[in-house]
């Protein structure tokens, strides 16, 4: 019988338009992200260098740890995992994204609250509320590191007429300011984004439910603690999540304000020195191997633990 | 003849078998309804013979020909959606010709068939309009005559009339069965959950419940003669009183079946007694909801007005001629005569 | 239950300090960049000179105006080759059914998350093995690791939504599929394409990490790398006035599709992040 097939002609023609249709994506992203990660993977077990990348040999995990005998029974561990450098950088990195992730949640979420009232000119107050996140982050650092100078900044201005310090501070050369600086920075640049992404879920929560609120004599507070922020919690938790993988894969702050600062080397930054500038291809690929490691890590068990709809199957 | 005929076909999502061994002949020419309840795959099987959905077994035929592997397009079928399903960025010109242009025609020949269908279902003015200006029951219009310039062999609808207001519903109703009345030879197949659109525009009915056919026939072949207590509670409204226990033991069956309307009320004497719970006045008929001693809750159609109380003890009396007997499967039983 | 005024106070204050905060280092920029020789480095709060040099100086040097050429080369090829790529996968994997798609949308969905710098030694090999090295094209080529993801993305998001139903009915009708989505789909779908290509113009725009390491020559590069690789010979002469002044010539069109696209932007973030 003709009909015996489970698949008409129709669903076989669409099945094959789909992956004609997915082919070109599929390829580009194959050649710029799959098999670059991959190639950085195998570069951080290779001598490779950066005129001499072709001619990569294998040489097992010596980027990562190697015991150096120095033939008198004494020895050395050299490698990654084993320069002060490095961990120096990932505590930078990890306090640089925990401190400023916090920050932004805070004062973003302020500002949502705020953007969700309605008062006369909202929307002039939502529209400069974006412009630092329209701002190119190399521009932003680069008119903050103006504000923060030294001599002619005017912050140190402000501050000094206000009280708060009574010399001027070196904020981005000093390495005890360095990433405060930093973080003042990315705070500003990014709490916008933050505040967005709250905004959106304050307003999918029904206004029927603030009235019921009202109605029952519950006192703002209250109210915002056992109604809003538990609904909200989940677009909250969603923002804080994209915020920290952004944070910390952080470079072009810290590349442009505090250049060659041990105080705020982040790792993307530590991987980017080696592999271009100390012509430490190999060891470079073996930081940038470790970072997208630590970033899997969360971004996977983010998924898991929300349990994504990818399939778009429920509506 | 037979235009559409459906061969031992069914259909599975994954592991669910949603529709089995449908075996169905349809005539050309004739007006036929998929009813049942939601769920019961009428719509599937609607879109399976559109070509919109696979036939996972069996076989669909139009005119004789197989069409299991013809693309949608090349059936000689037109499709009315329930949300009509027009281009919103089109015009109602572009929208009726799309397809017509799709299939190369000319375009003279577009533009002549678009005019013919628009002055059918007089909507030429509408043309150059966009569906976001156009009423629910305009845009109605516009998908009926998209279907119509292709001038199907079959033509389907999939509820369409479950998004307009109660009024424009009956107008349309009667619309649609004027347009099967002018297209003598075009098959329509229409499916709905509503037993009264069923009842009124059919000339055969197609009953399906669970994945099969119930019953095929005409709306007063249901109606009189249902071939399952399914079919016997789903087409007639008010719904048949169904009845267990000592009543339809003593005529052998384990449920007795009677419409409301097939039941004589009088307060002074009957078969049966009882207490009226519920008065519903609808004003040209009142139905009246009476809990029958040692038998239980029974609907009564009575016409025009009746005014019971509640409390109020009355007689009913079912003909015996309308009553209706099932095994407790289901299936009916051979009808004894006496009440 | 009004309001005290203590407390309507209270909150056009947060609004004031909300609004000073965001505006002010923008509006310092400009200042600055309208201050020339001395008045650059007394620290002024209100604009006390009207001077356009450090404008001149930089749209006179001529590479800097090739430099911005360049930003809005790459952007814009960027968001057309991205949105060309994301509208026909999106619609595959919004509309037809295939083994796979789930777990394919998650691969393309993980590509975002991708830190930069983990493929910039791969990247650094296949662009020099195309031969594309201090080449606009390298810059277009390897953007599309964070544009595709995202317009892919959101654009699937999107198609999921339109009615099933119109593209049934254009089945009916006899188009295929690449009819569906140039003639029913594209029409429909302008507003989350210009949504789209909007985020991925700004992404473009500002990206720096690839373009200061694949591209070697000032005449290559874009705005972002030029801004931050501006030095004086000392502390002392970095020219304040002028990397102010390409500040604000790179920023304000930028500033302008935003406000201007507010909305659309708006939209266009949270559909990216918060449709999980």
């Amino acid at each position: 019988m003709a009909g015996k097939t489970a698949q008409s002609r129709l669903s076989r023609n669409r099945t094959r338009s789909a992956w004609l249709f997915l082919a070109p994506m599929l390829v580009t992203l194959f050649v710029v992200a799959a098999w670059p990660l991959g190639r950085t993977v195998w570069f951080s077990f290779t001598d490779a260098s950066l005129d001499l990348i072709s001619q990569a040999r294998w040489v097992g995990i010596r980027n990562y740890l190697e015991w150096v005998d120095w033939g008198d029974g004494t020895g050395q561990y050299y490698g990654l995992l084993a320069d002060p450098r490095w961990w120096r950088s990932v505590w930078n990195t990890v306090r640089f994204a925990v401190v400023s992730v916090s920050f932004e949640t805070l004062f973003g979420l302020v500002i949502a609250l705020v953007l969700n009232q309605s008062f006369r000119g909202r929307g002039l107050v939502r529209a400069a509320v974006l412009i630092p996140w329209a701002i190119p982050t190399i521009v932003s650092a680069k008119m903050w590191a103006w504000m923060m100078h030294d001599q002619f900044g005017i912050l140190n201005d402000m501050f000094m007429r206000l009280g708060l310090i009574s010399e001027p501070v070196a904020w981005t050369a000093s390495p005890d300011t360095a990433m405060i600086a930093i973080l003042i920075v990315d705070i500003w640049k990014t709490t916008p984004f933050m505040a967005l992404l709250i905004l959106a879920g304050l307003q999918m929560v029904p206004q029927d439910i603030y009235e019921a609120a009202k109605l029952d004599g519950v006192p703002p507070t209250r109210v915002f603690r056992k109604i809003t922020l538990p609904l909200i919690m989940p677009a909250v938790l969603v923002a804080v999540v994209f915020r920290a993988l952004d944070a910390l894969r952080v470079f072009d702050i810290v590349y442009v304000l505090t250049p060659n600062t041990d105080a705020t080397r982040t790792m993307s930054v530590y991987a980017r020195e080696n592999l271009f500038d100390f012509d430490q291809f190999a060891y470079g690929s073996a930081a940038s191997t470790l970072l997208f490691l630590v970033i899997a890590l969360i971004t996977i068990s983010f998924i898991l633990a929300t349990r994504m709809d990818l399939e778009g199957n429920t509506t | 003849m037979a235009t559409v005929e459906l061969i031992n076909v069914s259909k599975s999502f994954g592991s669910v078998e949603v529709l089995r061994d449908i075996n169905l002949s349809l005539e050309k020419g004739k007006f036929v309804v998929f009813v049942g309840p939601s769920g019961c795959g009428k719509s599937t099987l609607l879109r399976m013979i559109a070509g919109l959905e696979d036939i996972t077994s069996g076989e669909l035929r139009i005119d004789g020909q197989p069409m299991n592997e013809v693309l949608p397009a090349k059936r000689g079928i037109a499709m009315v959606f329930q949300s009509y399903a027009l281009y919103p960025h089109m015009t109602v010109f572009e929208n009726m010709s799309f397809g017509l242009e799709q299939a190369k025609l000319s375009k003279p020949e577009i533009e002549a068939r678009v005019q013919d269908a628009a002055k059918m279902l007089q909507i030429e003015g509408l043309l150059d309009r966009k569906p976001k200006q156009l009423s629910g029951g305009q845009r109605q219009r516009v998908a009926i005559g998209r279907a119509i310039t292709r001038d199907p062999r079959v033509f389907l609808f999939d509820e369409p009339l479950s998004n307009l207001d109660a009024a424009l519903r009956v107008d349309t109703r009667l619309e649609i069965a004027a347009l099967s009345e002018r297209l003598p030879d075009t098959t329509m197949i229409y499916v709905t959950h509503d037993q009264v659109e069923a009842m009124t525009l059919a000339d055969r009915i197609v009953v399906l419940n669970g994945g099969i056919v119930e019953q095929v026939g005409s709306p007063m072949d249901l109606y009189e003669s249902p071939a399952s207590e399914f079919v016997a509670g789903f087409i007639g409204s008010p719904r048949m009183n169904f009845l267990k226990g000592g009543v339809a033991e003593a005529h052998g069956a384990a449920t007795y079946g009677i419409r409301p309307e097939h039941i004589a009320l009088s307060d002074e004497r009957g078969d049966w007694s009882g207490r009226v719970v519920l008065t519903e006045r609808l004003g040209s008929d009142t139905f009246v909801h009476v809990e029958v001693k040692g038998v239980g809750p029974v609907n009564v159609r009575v016409e025009g007005r009746a005014d019971f109380a509640s409390g109020e003890t009355v007689y009913l009396s079912p003909d015996p001629a309308s009553v209706h007997l099932f095994d407790p499967q289901g299936r009916p039983v051979v009808r004894s005569v006496t009440p | 239950m009004k309001p005290g005024i203590w407390q309507r106070i209270g909150f056009y204050a947060i609004v004031i300090v909300i609004v000073t905060q965001a505006v002010f280092p923008f509006y310092y920029a400009i200042l600055t960049s309208l201050e020339d020789g001395q008045a650059l480095f007394e620290v002024n709060y209100l604009p006390k000179a009207l001077n356009l040099t450090n404008y001149r100086a930089m749209l006179a040097e001529g590479v800097f105006g090739k430099q911005m050429l360049n930003s809005v080369f790459v952007a814009s090829v960027v968001v057309v080759v991205s949105l060309f790529l994301a509208v026909t996968a999106a619609f595959a994997l919004s509309r037809i059914r295939f083994r796979g798609r789930g777990l394919l949308l998650l691969t393309v969905l993980s590509v975002s998350m991708f830190p930069q710098i983990a493929v910039l030694s791969g990247l650094f090999e296949v662009i020099r093995f195309f031969g594309l090295f201090n080449s606009l094209w390298s810059l277009v080529f390897s953007y599309m690791i964070f544009t595709l993801p995202f317009t892919v993305w959101v654009l699937t998001t999107f198609m999921r939504n339109l009615p099933v139903e119109i593209e049934e009915a254009a089945i009916m009708d006899g188009a295929s599929s690449l009819t569906i989505i140039r003639r029913v789909f594209l029409p429909l779908m302008w507003p989350a394409m210009v949504t789209t290509g909007l985020l991925a113009f700004i992404h473009a725009w500002n990206e720096f990490l690839f373009a200061l390491t694949f591209t070697s020559t000032d005449s290559q590069r874009t705005v972002p790398v030029a801004i931050a690789l501006v030095s004086g010979r000392s502390e002392f002469e970095i020219p304040w006035g002028n990397i102010m002044a390409a500040s604000v010539i790179v920023t304000l069109p930028l500033v302008a599709l935003v406000l201007i696209f507010q909305r659309r932007i708006v939209s266009g973030l949270t559909a990216g992040a918060v449709k999980g």
